[in-house]
Formats: structure tokens, C-alpha cells, sequence
């Protein structure tokens, strides 16, 4: 069989039928996808939460709550009832290839449980170096109301990743902010 | 059979798309950084090629020559976008790894290439094993590359690791100069093997 001419009728004709078959094929998996997307993403989350803070007996995701003022999401633990710990969610504009967004995890007391960063695009190999363990570790067990989160270099206590002092200080932005409406957050609890 | 075996065994030594034909160098000089996320990208590559070339070499017939070009980026770009969205929803972790250069996928020279030399004019099966060859090639380059610069530049290899976690790798492999270090010895090699350059 010979090509079809290339005449108005049948150029226009054959590209609206690609145009028409592709944009079917595309909202079709669109819709197929969607649920598993979100769920995806709401599982990150959640894994996120679990692994920064302790034991607890509630949904965090459910009882999701905000400070004014602070871009941050807070999710509070319970265990019987009381609030054990909150996982802060924050993020930071200002990593080497933009967006960092973490979950936090501290304890009523005060103390860092653990972080965990669950949106970043770092240099692989090298700005990703702040998701592992030599970097994060730095972090459990200071305390937020009188440690001071800064890189050595800005006057503090953590450790940059070696060649990678945006993507660290990037990280230590996100976490004062959420650091800060933690404190707002222990502050109301205290109150009630 | 030696037509067949000839338009399959072409990507990965004596046209390899990225070594050879110097093709597809976004992709290749910017996820390399390790193994795991060359061949991911190598990967993702070989299945859209084998995608579009199937489909393209079905309805070539049925394009009109002078629009032939906007009709296969509009098919490539759904199979991208098809596949971006699958990935996200089912290997969220391999995505987010990848990020950004799966959409460029569409852009990559390599795809476009095939469809317009190969796809256009062939039928399915040798389509197919062209797409195969071409793929596997861009996979093999891309591996080696990431393995290289894995070793040098961050002392490990997947799992393994060759130096103490405080260790000073040689972090320039890392980084966007030592890709192109990286790529030109393996060019060299390369043409030593292949005997090209004589």
C-alpha cells in the first residue's frame, strides 16, 4: 500500500485523528491513575509521619492543623488521648534546585525524633546526600526549644554536606520554620 | 534472519545512539550520576522508542509526508506522558528519582531519530528490533557512564561501597564537568574497541 497524499483534506484529517486518539489515550489513563497518585502520595506522607515521631494511637493525617502565620502543617500524635509528639511539615524555597519539603518530628518536650525529606531535587549524588543518615542524624535528639538549628558555618551546631552547603542550609531553613510553629504549637498546647 | 540480526545488533556497538552518533546527550550527561538511575533512564528510553517505532511503523501509511514530523511528536509525546503518569502512580520511588527527565524524553533526539530513518520506513517486527537494539544500546551507554561516575565520584557501586563513609571520593564525577570527562573516556575506549578513528 502507497502513503497517502499530502492534500489539505488528508493532511488536516490525519493529524485531528492523532490529536483526537492521543488526547483519548490521555485522559483515559489520567483517570485510570489518578487514585493511585493521590494514594501514593498520601502513603509518603504517612510513612513520613511514622518514621519521624514514636508510637501513637490516632491519625495524625486526620487531625491535620495550621499556625497561623507559619507556612507549615502540623500533625499531632496522641497516644490515650494526649498529644505525644507533632510532625511539622515544612518546606524551603531555597535549595539548590528549589523546593525542599521535610517532615519533622518532635517530641512534647521538645526533642527531635527524627526528619525526613519527602520532596527535593538536589544534585543526585550530591545535594541528595542531605536525605541520608550522616546528614539527618545530626538532628535527633537536639532539642527545639534551646538547641540552635545552623549550619557551623552560620554560627550553629550542624554539619554541611561537603560540597553541598545550599542544599544543607536549605534544610536547616525548612526546619527552623518548623521548628518556630512547633514552639507556637507546644506553646497553645500548654495553655489548655 | 541476517536482516533481522543486522537491524537488532546495530544500536548497541556500531551505531550506538550515544557513543557512535553522539545522540540523546541531555539525558545522558544529566542523570548519570549512578548506576541505578542510568539504567533507569536507559530504561524508560528504550520503552517509549519501542512504543513509538511499533505504532509509527503501523500507520505510516495512513501520515501524509509533509505533516509526518508534528504527527509523530504528538504520538511520542502522549507515550511520555502515558508513561510518566503510570510511573508516578505505580513506582512512585523509581519517579521521583528520575524526576524532570522523564518528560524529556519527548525531546530526545534518539526517538524522534528512529521514527524519521527507521520507523517510517520499515515494517513492525524489524521496527521493533530496531527499537530493541537502539534502546538496549542507549541503556548499555548510559550504565556504564552512570557506573563510572557511581565508582569514581561517590565510591560506591549500588549497594557496594569501596571507601569508608568519610572517605573523599573524587566528587567532581559527581558534578556536570565530570560527565563530560566521563563520557569522552568512554568515547575513547570505545573507539579503541571499535577500531573507528584509524
Amino acid at each position: 500500500m502507497k502513503p497517502i497524499k499530502s492534500n489539505l483534506f488528508n493532511m488536516i484529517a490525519s493529524m485531528l485523528i492523532i490529536a483526537v486518539g492521543s488526547a483519548w489515550a490521555i485522559g483515559y489513563v489520567y483517570q485510570k491513575t489518578a487514585a493511585p497518585i493521590a494514594e501514593a502520595k498520601k502513603l509518603k506522607t504517612q510513612t513520613a509521619i511514622s518514621e519521624v515521631i514514636g508510637t501513637f494511637d490516632n491519625d495524625p493525617l486526620a487531625e491535620k492543623t495550621a499556625i497561623s502565620g507559619e507556612d507549615v502543617e502540623l500533625y499531632p500524635a496522641r497516644e490515650d488521648g494526649e498529644i505525644t509528639s507533632v510532625a511539622v511539615k515544612a518546606s524551603s524555597n531555597e535549595g539548590f534546585g528549589g523546593k525542599i519539603e521535610l517532615i519533622m518530628g518532635i517530641l512534647m518536650d521538645g526533642t527531635v525524633s527524627g526528619y525526613k525529606i519527602i520532596e527535593q531535587n538536589e544534585t543526585p549524588g550530591l545535594g541528595t546526600k542531605v536525605t541520608e543518615p550522616k546528614f539527618s542524624g545530626q538532628f535527633v535528639g537536639l532539642n527545639a526549644h534551646d538547641d540552635n538549628f545552623d549550619l557551623k558555618k552560620d554560627g550553629g551546631e550542624i554539619d554541611a554536606v561537603t560540597g553541598a552547603t545550599i542544599s544543607s542550609r536549605a534544610v536547616v531553613n525548612a526546619m527552623k520554620k518548623a521548628v518556630s510553629a512547633y514552639n507556637k504549637f507546644a506553646g497553645a498546647v500548654r495553655h489548655e | 534472519m541476517n536482516k533481522s540480526w543486522e537491524n537488532f545488533s546495530r544500536g548497541f556497538i556500531r551505531e550506538n545512539p550515544v557513543l557512535v552518533m553522539m545522540l540523546g546527550m541531555c539525558p545522558t550527561l544529566g542523570v548519570t550520576t549512578s548506576l541505578e538511575n542510568g539504567m533507569g533512564m536507559g530504561l524508560a528510553t528504550m520503552f517509549v522508542l519501542i512504543m513509538s517505532n511499533i505504532v509509527i511503523s503501523l500507520v505510516k501509511n495512513f501520515i501524509p509526508a509533509m505533516v509526518r514530523i508534528p504527527c509523530y511528536i504528538v504520538m511520542i509525546a502522549s507515550f511520555v506522558t502515558i508513561i510518566n503518569l503510570l510511573m508516578s502512580a505505580y513506582l512512585p520511588q523509581l519517579h521521583e528519582k528520575l524526576g524532570i527527565y522523564i518528560p524529556l524524553i519527548v525531546v530526545n533526539c534518539i526517538i524522534l531519530g528512529r521514527a524519521e530513518a527507521f520507523a517510517s520506513k520499515n515494517n513492525i517486527w524489524q521496527s521493533f528490533l530496531d527499537a530493541v537494539g537502539m534502546g538496549g544500546g542507549f541503556t548499555l551507554a548510559l550504565s556504564l557512564l552512570g557506573g563510572l561516575r557511581e565508582i569514581l565520584g561517590a565510591g560506591s557501586l549500588m549497594c557496594w561501597h569501596f571507601i569508608a563513609e568519610d572517605g573523599y571520593p573524587v566528587l567532581l564525577f559527581i558534578m556536570p564537568p565530570g560527565a563530560f570527562l566521563a563520557l569522552a573516556f568512554l568515547i575513547i575506549v570505545f573507539n579503541k574497541i571499535s577500531g573507528a578513528g584509524k
